[in-house]
């Protein structure tokens, strides 16, 4: 069977930690860094479940800074 | 395995090419944003890069044409649509349309929208409705909503006091000239895809010569609402729906 498997990467010095993908993306994949803040001060997102990721691109489309970008492929199953 | 995936061949999403570096100076979790990304991307997917002239307000979105990589021009408060008139006549192969918040276009720029819209000039507004001051910090406009707090009606906003929310959008359908007019939200995936075709129509009428068009968009405003991002987006599906209603009010491309 086959099944999407996704990918994605965030720009993390653009991004303002407005947590808007985490809530947006229906497998959890993303978290909002802890202890750890980019150059601006923001607590940035990160992929920490990035295998349940699909590449739906729910994230990158509720991104208000357009920090996400999605990549896609399908894998096949054994 | 994350690695064999992030390959060209299998992008499905990045950041619309028009929309430049500059990293933008919204609050995290702006609506302002999204905006942004659907415009250049429907003009991206017009083929009009070349093509288009914005103009910019006053307001949150003053700098937008730092971050959208098109031609642009900077009205005085209120002014965007006579200004956006006076280029199309003289440029009517162009695409122009103006980005106005509600402070800009309906509290001060009122009579220049309205009559812009009811002339029937082939433009088209972008108008994002947050129902507050933001850029000043959080005052009361003509949008606001009643018992919404703000910062000049801390207890909310009362009829007897301050009169009752405006909505533009609805006037703008009574009018003869325009003849795209829609009320769209970008909280969740499915109502920004929706905006984004909304969008689409409005330019593309106004590509046309079929009058002007007037695309609201309902969006928050969590510094001026004083809540989380996700919070402002619940707050604004909870209130801002009810009063606003969302859907095309108004299409006469088709005719």
């Amino acid at each position: 069977m086959n099944k999407m498997k996704g990918a994605v990467v965030i720009n993390t010095n653009r991004c303002k930690g407005c947590s808007l993908c985490v809530v947006a993306c229906p497998y959890s994949v993303l978290e909002l860094a802890r202890k750890k803040v980019n150059a601006s001060g923001y607590a940035y997102a990160q992929a920490t479940n990035a295998e349940a990721c699909v590449g739906c691109a729910a994230c990158g489309t509720v991104c208000p800074d357009g920090c996400i970008t999605v990549y896609r492929m399908k894998v096949e199953e054994k | 395995m994350t690695t064999d995936i992030i390959k060209p061949e299998n992008l499905v999403y990045a950041k619309p090419a028009l929309l430049n570096d500059t990293t933008m100076h919204y609050c995290p979790g702006c609506s302002h944003g999204v905006v942004h990304k659907l415009i250049a991307e429907v003009i991206a997917d017009m083929g009009m890069e070349e093509k288009t002239v914005g103009v910019s307000p006053v307001g949150c979105a003053v700098f937008a044409y730092r971050y959208i990589d098109i031609d642009w021009q900077e009205a005085p408060h209120g002014r965007a649509p006579a200004l956006a008139v006076g280029i199309k006549r003289l440029w009517p192969n162009r695409l122009v349309f103006t980005y106005q918040g509600d402070g800009d276009l309906a509290c001060i720029g009122t009579a220049e929208t309205l009559h812009a819209l009811n002339r029937g000039d082939n433009i088209t507004i972008i108008y994002v409705n947050n129902a507050i001051y933001g850029m000043t910090g959080g005052q009361m406009s003509a949008t606001t909503l009643l018992e919404q707090p703000t910062a000049t009606c801390p207890t909310g906003r009362t009829p007897e006091l301050h009169g009752y929310p405006i909505d533009i959008t609805n006037l703008a359908v009574q009018l003869e000239g325009t003849c795209f007019v829609s009320r769209q939200s970008v909280e969740t995936v499915a109502a920004i895809n929706k905006a984004k075709r909304a969008i689409r129509k409005a330019f593309e009428a106004s590509m046309e010569g079929k009058g002007s068009s007037l695309v609201e968009i309902v969006s928050t405003c969590s510094s001026g609402w004083k809540m989380s991002p996700v919070a402002a987006n619940k707050w604004m599906q909870e209130n801002m729906f009810d009063h606003y209603k969302k859907g095309d009010l108004k299409d006469r491309t088709k005719e």
